[in-house]
């Protein structure tokens, strides 16, 4: 089974190298995105068979790498489990690319190759593949978002998204250095045999929350991500958003749960609570406020990867307290989440893709009415919306009712500053979900619902068949998950075993979920038949007393009058736009926490001029994060450049006194 | 046995609370009423309203899609749910095991969840105003309520409702400073869930301060029956949870026969008349609030909840 995962990576290699004259051809694209679905669909089959049959136990040695250490691939639970996620986003992605019109074709290689890099991380059981394949995936996702390199904005996002990806990498690898030790070995297997203590552990913590969390987007590193997954194409943001930020937390987990070995105290989880619990309520601000859909969807994903590391967290506290069942608990709260947040996002990124390609913008000022002209694709987004919006009987809610459940669970730790803060992030995971709501309400109803905006919009038509199809299999999917997810988290068991420990089993039991020992159990499929039992028995009592079909009319609206002819979508004004349904939140929650601002331009009495009110906010890791460590390469370049007037007496004693500075340095290690 | 008896139990717990909710609605108005020296429409001017909407034929806007049509169902089936799993007369019903109360949380936001769309269905200026201010609320109500949970399932080691109700009745936990504040802040939380004074304003007739009534205003016919019903029904719903977790007494066992059942039904209406007529009190002494002072309102529930959990934190860790 290894062979045939390390043959698939090997495959999308060389496709994306066939890509390059391919794509100068007319079909080109068809065959590349053909060969993507086929390969990403294999790769979910091979993980769930993995899964379901336990996985292939003897790592696979390639004979690639650096001399002083051969690539070793290996899949565990834990791996099979996020290449699952890989496989169904990535079959859906490429369904839905495959229906849409060929882009530019300097975006076919790069496809290929971000898949072969995700699957490459989750493949790897060395540092050295682990980093080649982050780092492969990173240049890849870069080259996409550059896509439109025409567009200022497309390169600003490119150039932050390229400054944060080498951040990770800076931090990343020397956590991998100082995980390996004095002893350099970097296989993981050898890695967990030396779990690092006091300060060194620390290090680790510190170095791979920064470098896995500047790639998954959690606050205060998530100012590239509004920014970089709008600007790839939508089958890309997709995947960026659903599964990259998934394998990035994948890294997380596997650093800080796996290799650094079971025996960490319980503090490590707090740093995790902390960032997790930021991420989720500036995300979900952050989505209740944006006027762009695909930026809306990029922040509600820094909220999920938030909760998702609240998960993870909370597992490291519970393992640490001894807690193996509260620890398995949590862990299968992050665990669930993240396939089902990876499969309702690539739904809802995909479904924003087709709205921007059938009616022209993805401004959502720009949209409305769309459930008339795109009745599958506004059905498909519902259900991803729902999903989002942590409503039961779908996927969203199963993970978040698990990981409440664990955070309800918290007070059983006895330390008291642990109670207070698993706590207080129960309240704002709790208001997180709420405002996820309210983002996902005002993406749906103001894109699908109401009147259309523009000319454009009110022209928009229904997609292709096969993007249609890219939409309809997640969101049948998210349906799935959210009725069967007992079935589903069964097979995330040995990745529970190996992490929380290995007495700790699955919250599920046949159909349902249980949480505190058993004495509650969330279960999906009866809520979910009483509910369409209500539903139906609801409907069948009302049309006997109340048999009329519905007369239609021209809107109520209190009594307006009805518009002039040359409106013919009604007043454009008397409709609430985006930044009008987010004005309760942008006062109540978003002047504190982003720093919102709105400014009315009234006229005076007699002016003619028009009266303007201009909203908006600033993300405060802008102020805080960004401008300084502009500010610092500014400097710094400055400094580069004085470089550049040296004498050449200067360049000369300046190589001197390095390779003396070199030589002492090995003299003193030496003598060490 | 025991299982037809809790089957039975379910099935007359939830028309007792299908019958009670129009009422409920209509004796609070009348009890307002009443308070403010106005005699007041029977309490059952409810049923006849609801009978006189479903008899209507529905009017839709031109560009109504089928959200409109399918909002209202989806919100009362799933309240009806919900109220389901709120103990009545009975303890130990058939649904108690599904009873959870983050569960009940999730269909209470399905609910809300379809108004709110419905509200933004024909794109006009009220619906989108309703719709934006509900969901906001929600961002405070939710956390209080989920602490609220959380102290109540410290107290009883579960979520579930049912179990939660059995552990306050036995009544060893005794009067504790942490439910006192607990019974606040979900009071707190049920006014304003039910978009009560001084949240919101269930009588208004001005389209700007409204905020449940705003997404109502294209609907007619039995669509309008199904919203209004559904809100009564939630608001007999949130009486009977207040009433199940902070007044426990006099509920029977599910396979206790009739006679125990009628006695618990008695303490059912007087417990929820109670409720009922300390709410119309308490609408008639205090004035709807501005919508930008509600958060404050929520967040004092919010921090009186965290408290609640607190002082349970440090009495349990003395302990």
């Amino acid at each position: 089974m290894l062979t045939a995962l390390a043959s698939l990576v090997g495959l999308l290699v060389l496709l994306a190298a066939a890509a390059v004259p391919l794509g100068r051809r007319r079909q080109g694209g068809a065959v590349v995105h053909g060969a993507c679905l086929a390969a990403a669909a294999l790769l979910a089959l091979l993980a769930a068979a993995a899964l379901a049959v336990g996985p292939p136990e003897a790592p696979l040695r390639l004979p690639l790498g650096p001399p002083w250490s051969r690539m070793v691939l290996a899949l565990d639970g834990l791996s099979a489990w996020f290449l699952l996620l890989l496989g169904l986003s990535g079959a859906a992605a490429s369904l839905f690319a495959l229906g849409h019109p060929p882009g530019p074709a300097r975006t076919l290689p790069p496809y290929p190759l971000f898949l072969a890099g995700m699957a490459l991380t989750l493949l790897a059981a060395d540092a050295f593949t682990l980093l080649f394949g982050f780092e492969l995936m990173s240049l890849a996702s870069w080259a996409l978002v550059a896509a439109e390199h025409q567009r200022a904005e497309s390169r600003r996002a490119a150039r932050l998204y390229l400054v944060f990806a080498a951040f990770s990498a800076l931090c990343l690898i020397p956590a991998f250095g100082l995980l390996a030790g004095p002893t350099g070995a970097l296989e993981f297997a050898t890695l967990r045999t030396l779990p690092p203590e006091g300060a060194r552990g620390a290090a680790v913590l510190a170095l791979a929350l920064l470098g896995a969390g500047a790639k998954a987007g959690l606050v205060p590193l998530h100012a590239w991500l509004p920014l970089a997954h709008p600007a790839a194409p939508s089958h890309v943001s997709a995947l960026m958003s659903g599964v990259m930020t998934k394998v990035a937390l994948y890294v997380l987990a596997r650093l800080v749960l796996d290799l650094c070995g079971p025996a960490q105290p319980s503090w490590w989880g707090l740093p995790l609570l902390a960032l997790g619990a930021a991420s989720a309520l500036l995300g979900a601000l952050r989505a209740a406020l944006e006027e762009d859909a695909k930026a809306l969807l990029a922040c509600s994903t820094i909220e999920n990867v938030g909760l998702i590391t609240i998960g993870l967290g909370l597992a490291l506290v519970f393992r640490g307290a001894d807690l193996a069942a509260l620890a398995a608990l949590a862990l299968s709260a992050a665990l669930l989440h993240a396939l089902n947040h990876g499969v309702f996002k690539t739904l809802l990124f995909l479904a924003a893709g087709a709205v921007a390609h059938a009616a022209g913008s993805r401004a959502l000022g720009r949209l409305g009415g769309l459930v008339h002209a795109m009745p599958v694709t506004a059905a498909c987004a519902l259900v991803g919306a729902l999903a989002a919006a942590a409503l039961p009987p779908l996927s969203g809610f199963a993970g978040e009712w698990l990981l409440l459940q664990a955070l309800i669970a918290g007070w059983r730790v006895a330390d008291i500053a642990f109670q207070v803060a698993i706590a207080a992030t129960l309240a704002l995971a709790a208001m997180a979900a709420a405002l996820a709501a309210a983002a996902m309400v005002r993406l749906f109803g103001v894109a699908f619902l109401g009147r259309p905006r523009t000319p454009r919009g009110a022209g928009a038509h229904e997609v292709s068949a096969p993007e249609r199809w890219a939409m309809i299999l997640p969101a049948g999917l998210t349906v799935l998950l959210g009725l069967f997810p007992a079935p589903v988290l069964r097979l995330a068991e040995p990745a529970i075993a190996a992490l929380a420990g290995p007495v700790a089993l699955a919250p599920a039991r046949g159909l349902s979920l249980w949480a505190g020992d058993g004495a509650t159990a969330y279960l999906p499929l009866v809520a979910a038949a009483l509910l369409a039992l209500a539903g139906a028995a609801l409907a069948f009592a009302v049309r006997r007393r109340s048999p009329l079909p519905a007369a239609r009319g021209p809107a109520w609206d209190c009594g307006f009058i009805a518009p002039p002819a040359h409106l013919p979508f009604g007043d454009p004004l008397t409709q609430p736009g985006p930044a009008g349904i987010a004005q309760p939140l942008r006062r109540m929650l978003g002047e504190a926490l982003l720093r919102a601002r709105e400014r009315v331009d009234m006229p005076e009495p007699g002016e003619t001029r028009p009266a303007r009110h201009a909203a908006g906010f600033r993300d405060p890791s802008l102020p805080l994060l960004l401008a300084p460590a502009a500010w610092l390469r500014e400097r710094l370049a400055d400094q580069g450049e004085r470089l550049r007037h040296l004498t050449i007496r200067r360049w000369l004693s300046l190589s001197f006194a390095t390779l003396v500075a070199l030589l002492a340095l090995l003299a003193w290690l030496e003598a060490r | 046995m025991a299982l037809l008896g809790a089957v039975l139990a379910q099935l007359l717990h939830l028309a007792l609370l299908l019958a009670a909710a129009p009422l409920v609605v209509g004796g609070t108005r009348w009890m307002k009423a009443r308070l403010t020296g106005r005699r007041g429409p029977s309490p059952l001017q409810p049923f006849r309203d609801l009978d006189k909407l479903l008899r209507k034929r529905p009017l839709l806007a031109e560009n109504a899609s089928w959200i409109s049509e399918w909002a209202p169902h989806a919100a009362l089936a799933a309240t009806i749910l919900a109220a389901a799993l709120v103990p009545s007369f009975a303890r130990g019903m058939v649904l108690a095991p599904a009873a959870d109360l983050v569960l009940l949380a999730g269909l209470l936001a399905i609910a809300r969840v379809a108004l709110a769309l419905a509200g933004m269905d024909v794109g006009t200026a009220f619906g989108g105003l309703g719709a934006a201010r509900e969901m906001s609320f929600s961002a405070f109500a939710e956390p209080a309520l989920i602490l609220c949970v959380l102290v109540l399932a410290i107290l009883a080691g579960t979520t579930n409702l049912d179990v939660i109700a059995a552990t306050m009745r036995e009544g060893q936990l005794g009067l504790r400073v942490s439910l006192a504040l607990a019974l606040l802040a979900l009071a707190a939380v049920a006014v304003a869930e039910n978009a009560r004074i001084p949240v919101d304003n269930p009588a208004t007739h001005l389209e700007l301060t409204m905020v449940h009534e705003a997404m109502l205003l294209e609907s007619s016919g039995r669509h309008l029956a199904l919203w209004e019903y559904q809100s009564a029904l939630r608001l007999t719903l949130w009486l009977a949870l207040l009433a199940a977790v902070f007044l426990p007494f006099g509920t029977a066992p599910a396979g206790a026969g009739p006679l125990a059942w009628v006695l618990g039904l008695l303490a059912w209406v007087a417990k929820i008349g109670a409720l009922a007529a300390v709410l119309a009190a308490f609408e008639s002494a205090i004035a709807k609030m501005r919508v930008f002072r509600v958060p404050e309102f929520l967040g004092a529930a919010l921090l009186l909840a965290l408290m609640a959990a607190a002082l349970l934190f440090v009495s349990t860790g003395l302990a």
